[in-house]
C-alpha cells in the first residue's frame, strides 16, 4: 500500500464518519430508529439529484442541503402515515424508503442522460466512493463532525431524557418535542455525509453496528457514547485501510464488516451479557446443582438407615440419578477438596460439614414441600418435582423466613423429618 | 414478441408474486424484514453465480433462496438471545450480508458478467432481449419465463396454505393451539419472499423490489378488510402501478423500475387520502359527524 494523499484522505474520512456515526448511533439504537436511519439514507437520494438539476452545481455543501431537505421530509412522511392511519410502522418505513428511493432512481437516470449529467458523479451516493473524496469533503466532514460532536456534550442530559424517559422529559418542562427534532436532525445530517462514503444500503450499519457493539459492554450510556464512537473510528479506518491494501475491496463493505466483526466478538465475550459469559455462568450452576444433589443423595442413603456418615459405593449413587461413574467422580472431587465428602476407592461419604450442607438442600426441599402443600393446597404426588428445582434456587434468608411462616413444622407432607442447624 | 408487452408482463409478473407474499408480510408487521431479505440475498447470488458462470442457473435460486433464510435466522437468533432490540438486529444482519455480497462481486467482477447497477436497481428494459434457448429454439425472453414460474409458485403455495397463512397472520397463538407449526410457515413464508425477490431482482433490482413488496399490499390494507379481498387488491394495485410506472418512465426518460415504485407511491397517496374507509378525508368526515365538532384531522406533527 502506498501513503498516498488519496488513502490519507480516505482514511480520515472514513475514522471521522465512524465516530460521527457511532455517537449518533447510540441514540438511534436507544430510540428504536435503527431501520428508521436507513429509511433516512435512502430518502435522501431523490434531494441529492433535485439539488443538483435546480442549482447545477455538484458541490457538497448544495447536494447535503437538498439531501436534508429530503431525508427530514422522509421522517416527516413516515410519521404523517403512522399517525393518520392504520398503516404500522414498518410498512410506513418500507413504503417511504422504497418510493422516495425509486423517485431518486428516476431523477438520478434523468439526469444522467442530460447533457451535464454524465460527469454529476452522483451515482456515487448509491454505493459510496470514498476514493472520490476531496478536502473540501474533509473540511465539510470535520464541520459536521465537530458539530455533532458538541451538540451531544452541551445537551447530554437532555438527550439522554429524551431517549429514555420522555415522559419525565415533558413532567420537566423539556421541549420534548424539539429535542426530538434537533436528535432526528443531526441523524439525517450524519446520514447525508455519510452517503457518498458509504452508500445508501451501508449506512445504517455505520450507525447502528458500533452502537449495538457499545451496548454489549456497558449500562451507562455515557461510556456507551465513547465506545461506540470508539469502535466507529476503528472500523472506519481499519476498513479503509483494508480496502486500500487489498485490490478491489470498496471502502463502504469493508468498513461494515470491520465493525460487524467487533459486533459478533461483543456479543460472544463482553463480561456479563456476552454469550459466552452467560454460557459459563450457566455451566456453574449446572455443577454446583450436580453438587448438591450428590450430597443430598449420600444424606438420603445415610437418613434410610446406614447414618449419615457409613460409606456409599459408586455403583448405588450411580443408580440414584443414571448418572455416570465418570459424572459423580468430577462432582465428588470439588467436594473432597472442600472436605464435604471423604472418598476411598468407589466409596464416598459425608464428612460433618458436608453432612450440614446436605441438611440445608434437603430443609429446603421438605420446607419447599410443606409450603405447597399447605398453602397452596397442591396434592402430595405434585410436590416433588417442583421442590428438586427450588432446593438449589431458595436462598438461606427466604428459607428461614419460609420456616418461621409455616411456624417450624417437624416434618414435610410425606412425614419426613426437615433437617434444622443445631445450634 | 413486442418489447413494451414483454416488460409490462414481466413487472406485472413480477408485481404480482411481490403482492401475494408482501400481503402476508405487512399483515404480519414484518415488511422490513422483506427489505432486509431483499439485499442480503445478494452474496447468495453472487455465490450461486461464481459457481455456475450463468444467471438462469437454480443453484443462483437456492443460494439466494438459503440466505434469505439465513438472514431471517440470525435476526431471530439475535432478538430470542435478548442483547438487540427488534428492528437493530434487521439493522445490523442485513447490511452486512450485503457487505459480504458487494465485495464478492467487486473483486470478481472481471470474472463474471454480474453488474452490480443491473443487480441493485435492476434493467427491466432489456428482458425483451435476453432469449431462452431450448433445444436450438428461442422459447421466449427468460425473464417472462423466471417470473411466470415464480408467480405460479406463489399461487400455487398461497392457495395451498392460504387457511394457515391467514391464521398465522391474525392469531398465532390460536395457530399452534390448532396444531399447525407457526414456525415452520413463517420459514416457509420467509422462502417464498427469497425466490421471489431473487426472480424480480433483475427486472426491478434489490432496493426496488421492496416497493412492490410493501407499498401495494399497504394500498389494499387501506382499502379493503378481508385477507382474500387484500390479496387481490394488492395484485391488482401492482399491476397498476407498472402500467403507470411504465408510462411515468417513458415520459423522462427515466429508470422504469423507479418510475414503477413512485407510481405504487402515487396510489397510495390516493388511498391514503381517499380510501373509503380508512382514508383521511373519510376518517375526518367521520369524525366530524360523530362529535359535530370541527376540529380539523389529526395533527401531521
Amino acid at each position: 500500500m502506498e501513503w498516498t494523499f488519496t488513502v490519507r484522505i480516505v482514511l480520515a474520512g472514513s475514522a471521522l464518519l465512524g465516530l460521527t456515526g457511532g455517537v449518533l448511533g447510540c441514540f438511534a439504537l436507544l430510540r428504536r430508529q435503527s431501520l428508521l436511519s436507513d429509511a433516512l439514507a435512502h430518502a435522501a437520494l431523490p434531494g441529492v439529484c433535485l439539488a443538483f438539476l435546480i442549482t447545477g452545481s455538484k458541490s457538497p455543501e448544495v447536494l447535503l442541503a437538498g439531501a436534508m431537505v429530503a431525508g427530514v421530509l422522509g421522517a416527516f412522511a413516515i410519521l404523517a402515515v403512522i399517525r393518520n392511519s392504520r398503516i404500522k410502522e414498518d410498512s410506513a418505513i418500507g413504503i417511504i424508503l422504497s418510493v422516495f428511493f425509486g423517485a431518486g432512481i428516476v431523477l438520478l437516470t434523468w439526469i444522467q442522460k442530460l447533457p451535464a449529467g454524465n460527469q454529476s458523479g452522483l451515482d456515487r451516493f448509491l454505493f459510496g466512493q470514498a476514493a472520490t473524496m476531496g478536502t473540501d469533503d474533509i473540511r465539510l466532514l470535520s464541520v459536521v463532525a465537530v458539530l455533532v460532536l458538541c451538540a451531544v456534550v452541551l445537551f447530554f442530559k437532555e438527550f439522554k431524557l429524551v431517549s429514555f424517559d420522555q415522559g419525565f422529559g415533558v413532567s420537566l418542562g423539556l421541549p420534548v418535542k424539539l429535542l426530538e427534532f434537533g436528535l432526528t436532525a443531526l441523524l439525517v445530517l450524519v446520514v447525508v455525509i455519510g452517503l457518498q462514503m458509504v452508500g445508501v444500503v451501508l449506512m445504517v450499519a455505520t450507525l447502528v453496528t458500533p452502537a449495538a457493539a457499545a451496548r454489549q459492554w456497558t449500562d451507562r450510556l455515557g461510556l456507551m457514547l465513547l465506545l461506540s464512537g470508539g469502535i466507529g473510528a476503528v472500523s472506519g479506518s481499519v476498513g479503509a485501510l483494508a480496502s486500500a491494501t487489498l485490490p478491489r475491496v470498496p471502502t463502504g463493505p469493508a468498513i461494515v464488516l470491520v465493525s460487524s466483526v467487533i459486533l459478533v466478538f461483543s456479543l460472544m465475550l463482553a463480561p456479563r451479557r456476552g454469550m459466552v459469559w452467560a454460557m459459563l455462568q450457566d455451566r456453574q450452576v449446572e455443577r454446583r446443582i450436580r453438587r448438591e444433589n450428590l450430597l443430598k443423595d449420600l444424606y438420603l442413603a445415610g437418613e434410610r438407615g446406614t447414618g449419615f456418615t457409613s460409606w456409599v459405593t459408586l455403583p448405588i449413587l450411580m443408580g440414584y440419578r443414571g448418572l455416570t461413574g465418570a459424572g459423580l467422580l468430577r462432582s465428588a472431587r470439588r467436594l473432597v477438596k472442600n472436605s464435604h465428602l471423604e472418598r476411598s476407592g468407589d466409596q464416598l461419604r459425608l464428612t460433618v460439614e458436608g453432612i450440614r450442607e446436605a441438611a440445608k438442600v434437603v430443609r429446603k426441599h421438605r420446607l419447599w414441600e410443606s409450603y405447597l402443600s399447605r398453602r397452596l393446597e397442591l396434592p402430595p404426588d405434585h410436590l416433588h418435582r417442583d421442590a428438586e428445582m427450588m432446593e438449589h434456587a431458595l436462598s438461606d434468608e427466604v428459607v428461614d423466613d419460609l420456616d418461621r411462616r409455616l411456624g417450624y413444622p417437624e416434618c414435610d407432607p410425606h412425614g419426613k423429618p426437615i433437617p434444622r442447624e443445631q445450634s | 414478441m413486442n418489447d413494451t408487452f414483454v416488460i409490462l408482463l414481466v413487472g406485472c409478473m413480477v408485481a404480482s408474486s411481490c403482492a401475494l407474499v408482501g400481503t402476508f408480510l405487512v399483515l404480519r408487521k414484518m415488511a422490513l424484514l422483506g427489505d432486509a431479505i431483499s439485499h442480503s440475498v445478494l452474496p447468495g447470488i453472487a455465490i450461486g453465480f461464481l459457481l455456475t458462470q450463468s444467471r438462469s442457473s437454480l443453484v443462483m435460486v437456492a443460494g439466494a433462496g438459503a440466505l434469505g433464510v439465513l438472514t431471517v435466522f440470525l435476526v431471530e437468533r439475535l432478538q430470542r438471545t435478548g442483547r438487540l432490540y427488534a428492528d437493530a438486529s434487521i439493522g445490523v444482519v442485513f447490511p452486512a450480508l450485503f457487505a459480504v455480497g458487494v465485495i464478492l462481486i467487486s473483486r470478481y467482477a472481471s470474472m463474471i458478467d454480474l453488474d452490480l447497477d443491473c443487480v441493485l436497481y435492476g434493467e427491466i428494459a432489456y428482458t425483451p432481449w435476453d432469449l431462452v434457448v431450448v433445444a436450438g429454439k428461442t422459447v421466449g425472453p427468460r425473464a417472462v419465463w423466471v417470473t411466470g414460474l415464480t408467480l405460479l409458485l406463489n399461487l400455487v403455495v398461497v392457495g395451498l396454505f392460504f387457511k394457515e397463512l391467514k391464521l398465522v397472520s391474525f392469531d398465532p397463538g390460536l395457530c399452534e393451539a390448532l396444531g399447525f407449526r407457526p414456525v415452520r410457515l413463517h420459514y416457509l413464508l420467509m422462502a417464498l419472499v427469497s425466490v421471489t425477490v431473487v426472480a424480480a431482482f433483475e427486472s426491478v433490482g434489490a432496493i426496488l423490489v421492496v416497493a412492490m413488496l410493501v407499498v401495494p399490499p399497504s394500498v389494499a390494507y387501506l382499502l379493503v378488510d378481508r385477507l382474500i379481498l387484500m390479496l387481490i387488491s394488492a395484485v391488482a394495485a401492482g399491476c397498476i402501478a407498472v402500467f403507470a410506472g411504465y408510462g411515468l418512465a417513458r415520459m423522462v426518460d427515466g429508470s422504469i423500475a423507479g418510475g414503477m415504485a413512485v407510481a405504487a407511491g402515487g396510489l397510495f397517496i390516493l388511498a391514503f387520502l381517499f380510501s373509503p374507509r380508512y382514508g383521511l378525508i373519510a376518517t375526518w368526515i367521520r369524525g366530524r359527524r360523530a362529535t359535530g365538532s370541527s376540529a380539523g384531522p389529526n395533527s401531521v406533527l
